[in-house]
């Protein structure tokens, strides 16, 4: 290694990234968070469902069913959220061959699917009353249904290709093409004005926002949700690197015997 | 038990599937992640008996 390139590295900014990139590194920097991360999610998580259930009073135009935003909003924006998280960790992948970020980008995407679920199952029912259906063919809940088949293709071909390296490289090229469907998810509204959908509940600009009652526990539900995120992430990621060295090891053993 | 009123039943509903989906995923998380460490340990114990 040249000095010039020593000193370039040395300099790189984003070096406190890429020493996650270093598996073992990575298992201890994660066990270190880990319970930090675990106690803040409780911390948050918790008050902000049991203020948001039990604490908010009924809306003028919708009743009790408000408090369906506190387990609909942070569920649908994480599902969008989370394929963002993934198309970094795929281009880094890409770019880099970090093998923890695309196992990372694996792993998020079950706890990715699992919210596209819930968003879709909770907007559902509350536009039941509201809307007078449960599904109606309108720019977001389409791209968001499209985003969750890009969530079961993208699982699909990890568990379909057998060399890991390649699974990487497809599942990331693929979660580039569902990037746009994501976008869509996050931004239909804006694009197309017939939709059912209304925009964003929550907005830096203070004229959309719900109103404060509503949007203070809103904040803190959406803070633990994130939180709960990161939590499974670290743990699927560390199972992810368990899993890819017991396959090492596996494979080496089996040379051995041949 | 709260009185949701006429919407009571979107919002049990509602609330049920998305913290039931949200506790079934820490479940298979958990497993999973058990699961991973075993078999890591159980690797690791048998190269550790082959090279003595």
């Amino acid at each position: 290694m040249t000095e010039t390139h020593r000193t370039k590295q040395a300099e790189d900014r984003w070096n406190w990234l890429w020493e996650w990139a270093n598996p073992v590194k990575f298992m201890s920097l994660s066990g270190k968070i880990l319970p930090w991360v675990m106690g803040l999610c409780a911390l948050t998580l918790l008050p902000g469902l049991i203020w948001g259930f039990f604490f908010t009073p009924e809306a003028v135009n919708f009743g009790s069913s408000v408090k369906i935003i506190y387990v609909h909003v942070p569920t649908a924006m994480l599902a969008i959220n989370i394929w963002v998280m993934m198309l970094v960790a795929s281009l880094i992948w890409l770019v880099r061959r970090h093998h923890v970020s695309a196992l990372a980008a694996k792993a998020a995407a079950l706890i990715g699917l699992t919210m596209t679920v819930a968003a879709l199952f909770t907007g559902a029912i509350w536009g039941e009353p509201m809307w007078g259906t449960y599904w109606a063919w309108d720019p977001r809940l389409t791209s968001f249904l499209i985003l969750f088949l890009f969530y079961l293709g993208y699982m699909a071909l990890w568990g379909a290709i057998d060399d890991p390296d390649t699974a990487a490289d497809l599942t990331s090229v693929l979660c580039l093409v569902g990037s746009v469907f994501a976008l869509l998810s996050r931004y239909a509204v804006n694009f197309w004005n017939q939709g059912l959908h209304q925009g964003a509940s929550l907005s830096l600009d203070k004229q959309e926002n719900v109103s404060d009652v509503y949007w203070q526990p809103l904040v803190l539900a959406i803070v633990g949700f994130s939180l709960l995120f990161v939590t499974l992430l670290l743990l699927r990621t560390r199972t992810e690197v368990r899993r890819r060295r017991t396959h090492a090891l596996e494979t080496r053993e089996r040379m051995a015997d041949a | 038990m709260l009185d949701l009123g006429k919407y009571a039943v979107a919002v049990y509903a509602s609330w049920a599937i998305a913290l039931g989906l949200v506790v079934l995923l820490v479940l298979i998380t958990l497993r999973q992640s058990a699961k991973a460490k075993l078999d890591l340990d159980a690797a690791e114990a048998r190269k550790a008996a082959r090279h003595g």
